[in-house]
């Protein structure tokens, strides 16, 4: 981590002195926010903490010129967390430097980026490792260092990625909760690599959108982002191992009036069997519900995995059922509710988000989860104690 | 979402060289005063008033929104827009948010045509996150205001049929008023009564009627200035909501046309680093 921050803040030197003095502007922009999570039942390991406080800064720094067409970007983020130490930590976000062209495209630094169209999970999303302490839905991720080529043409896009360095993932610590019944061992986490997190991993890319459709073909080779666990020989602890991997992914959209059909599939070698993954559904809205200006969409998705419950995943063989409310009012009211069905055994998790702007420039979000049902045989059995409830104040500035 | 546009020459007008087009306006000018039919002079009227307002090529602007609702209590929306003009079919725009902060840098594309269904991207920064949206929500309320989508997107001469109703004085300004009917899926208006400028060919004052046909909003432009001596842009633009009593005010900065915009601006690579 350290070495880390050492290499970003020298980029952050280096690159800053670089920037043309008085040709762009800069602008400082990002968010402050609080949070507090209540836990409605005693954990199931007497060393994980109770309801719980937590506080996090996300700054940005933009400066652009020649009309944005170049830029840099330097987005560090800071949480502090009241029990869990392994969820007080920094991360540099973003530490890129643009430039655009007409047919290409060049980012150097460190960066994050969004692959896929489902909700439910994010098969296709593989470069940035996920930030899992942040978030226990995975949808937060660590800045990742990479070097982008972007060839554009007019009927799509062809994207370049060499990715030099490696992020492990975050894991609630031995106090904290949303966690496997074993804590994680991270300090001693096995790679496949000889060349362990410096191993240089790539990634191509193509997208393209006609008509109707939305489509992307990805290819990624490297050290997988999403580990296996091995026990620790003391048996305390479990211990992530990374292995080299090949993945292939495909994501498809079609927007059909009001319907939108989704698919995601990857097909990944290296990490034990070889093996593919699906998820696929649609999203409906209707439009201007009871003559107001509000949408109303209800969502299903199919997870499956040919892994099936080996998979260390909360969604193997499930399916998703949710609705979405959004307001389109002035302070962007939405409401979210879903909920994920095991098909092949007992175990189903509700999760409820809302979140509605205060004012100009606070936001408040409430979010609830729910995991019932889970089986004793699971490793995430102890998570059936961990159903929240999470109110969080951001003050953007 | 630029400005209200009353039409769009067809594909084939626009491909006319410049000779013949001349001879079909001389042809078309008198068709204009004494048309057979209302619904032949309001045609022409739009057809006159999208070809006064073609070869702007591109444009970058500021939009400052300014929400009221019944009580009186405001907020505030900072917009920067940009568009570029598509011979022989509809615009493509893009929106990019700067306030309210918690919305920063969402960024809207939207490639708007004539007669098949529009196509809209929506960039949403904390995600990183391009999603393809439906562009079914037409008549839905944009960023909370007043106006609704299909008052911001580009109006294309075909998106309507059209009936001339009268000349009349408004504030001491010649108008033609014209009917606009929608004849695309999704429109959440009846009908658009319109007061169109007789010097500028451009619209003082809208009324929509909403699908029950009574009257929904009433819009007005104002302070309106011309660009490369031809193209008339206004600086304000009120639209005030006669059901709810909530209003809505743009006010115009920064126009600038012909900017040396290319598609390039407006493909999905450019959502992701709008500023």
């Amino acid at each position: 981590m350290i070495y880390h921050l050492l290499t970003a803040l020298l980029c952050a030197i280096l690159t800053g002195g670089m920037l043309p003095a008085g040709a762009g502007e800069g602008e400082w922009s990002g968010y402050v926010s609080s949070e507090y999570r209540a836990f409605l039942y005693k954990p199931a390991d007497r060393l994980q903490h109770g309801n719980n406080f937590s506080l996090a800064v996300q700054p940005e720094y933009y400066y652009g010129w020649d009309d944005g067409r170049e830029s840099f970007t330097f987005v560090p983020f800071l949480r502090w967390d009241q029990n869990d130490s392994e969820r007080s930590h920094v991360d540099i976000r973003e530490l890129t430097w643009l430039k655009a062209t007409d047919n290409w495209e060049l980012r150097v630094g460190i960066r994050k980026l969004f692959w896929g169209v489902t909700e439910s999970q994010h098969l296709v999303d593989i470069i940035n490792q996920t930030d899992l302490v942040e978030a226990p839905d995975g949808e937060e991720k660590f800045g990742q260092p990479m070097l982008n080529l972007a060839l554009i043409r007019d009927w799509a896009t062809f994207d370049l990625f060499i990715l030099p360095y490696f992020r492990e993932r975050s894991f609630p610590g031995v106090d904290g909760r949303l966690r496997f019944v074993l804590p994680i061992d991270t300090d001693n986490a096995r790679y496949e690599s000889s060349r362990q997190e410096r191993n240089i991993d790539y990634a191509v890319r193509w997208e393209s959108s006609i008509g109707a459709w939305d489509m992307g073909l990805s290819y990624f080779n490297g050290t997988s982002r999403e580990p296996r666990f091995e026990i620790r020989p003391d048996g305390q602890a479990l211990i992530p191992v990374y292995d080299l991997i090949e993945q292939w992914g495909l994501d498809l959209q079609a927007t059909v009036g009001d319907w939108l059909w989704k698919a995601e599939t990857i097909h990944r070698s290296g990490q034990l069997e070889p093996y593919i993954a699906l998820t696929t559904g649609f999203e409906y809205t209707f439009v201007g519900i009871m003559g107001s200006g509000a949408d109303f969409g209800i969502l299903s998705e199919v997870l499956y995995d040919e892994r099936g419950d080996n998979a260390l995943t909360l969604f193997a063989d499930d399916i998703l059922l949710g609705s979405r409310l959004t307001l389109n009012d002035e302070q962007s009211s939405e409401l979210l509710f879903g909920i994920i069905v095991d098909i092949d055994d007992p175990g189903h998790l509700l999760i409820l988000e809302s979140s509605r702007r205060l004012g100009n420039a606070w936001k408040i979000t409430f979010e609830a989860r729910a995991f019932l049902d889970i089986p004793d045989s699971d490793l995430l059995t102890s998570i059936h104690d961990d159903d929240y409830l999470q109110l969080e104040l951001a003050r953007y500035f | 979402m630029r400005k209200t546009r009353i039409g769009k020459l067809s594909a084939v007008n626009i491909a006319l060289p410049g000779l013949r087009a001349v001879c079909l306006l001389l042809i078309l000018l008198p068709m204009v005063v004494q048309a057979e039919t209302p619904q032949e002079k309001g045609l022409a009227i739009a057809e006159e008033a999208d070809r006064r307002d073609t070869g702007w090529q591109s444009q970058t602007a500021s939009l400052k929104m300014v929400l009221r609702n019944r009580h009186g209590q405001e907020s505030v929306r900072h917009i920067r827009n940009k568009a570029l003009e598509v011979d022989g079919d509809g615009d493509k725009s893009l929106n990019i948010f700067d306030n309210p902060r918690d919305i920063k840098g969402t960024a809207f594309l939207s490639y708007t045509h004539a007669l098949k269904p529009d196509e809209q991207w929506l960039y949403l920064p904390a995600l990183k996150r391009v999603k393809r949206i439906s562009s079914n929500n037409k008549s839905g309320p944009f960023m909370g205001s007043e106006f609704a989508y299909e008052d911001f997107t580009s109006q294309e001469v075909e998106k309507y049929s059209y009936q001339y109703i009268r000349d009349e004085i408004l504030d001491g300004r010649d108008t033609f008023v014209i009917e606009r009917y929608p004849v695309y899926q999704h429109s959440g208006y009846t009908r658009l009564l319109t007061w169109l400028d007789k010097g500028m060919y451009q619209p003082l004052k809208v009324e929509f009627y909403d699908r029950k046909k009574s009257l929904l909003k009433t819009l007005t432009l104002s302070d309106y200035q011309q660009y490369l001596g031809q193209y008339w842009r206004p600086n304000q633009m009120r639209m005030v909501n006669h059901q709810t009593k909530k209003s809505t005010d743009l006010y115009w900065t920064d126009y600038h046309l012909k900017t040396g915009l290319s598609t390039r601006d407006f493909d999905r690579n450019s959502l992701k680093r709008a500023r």
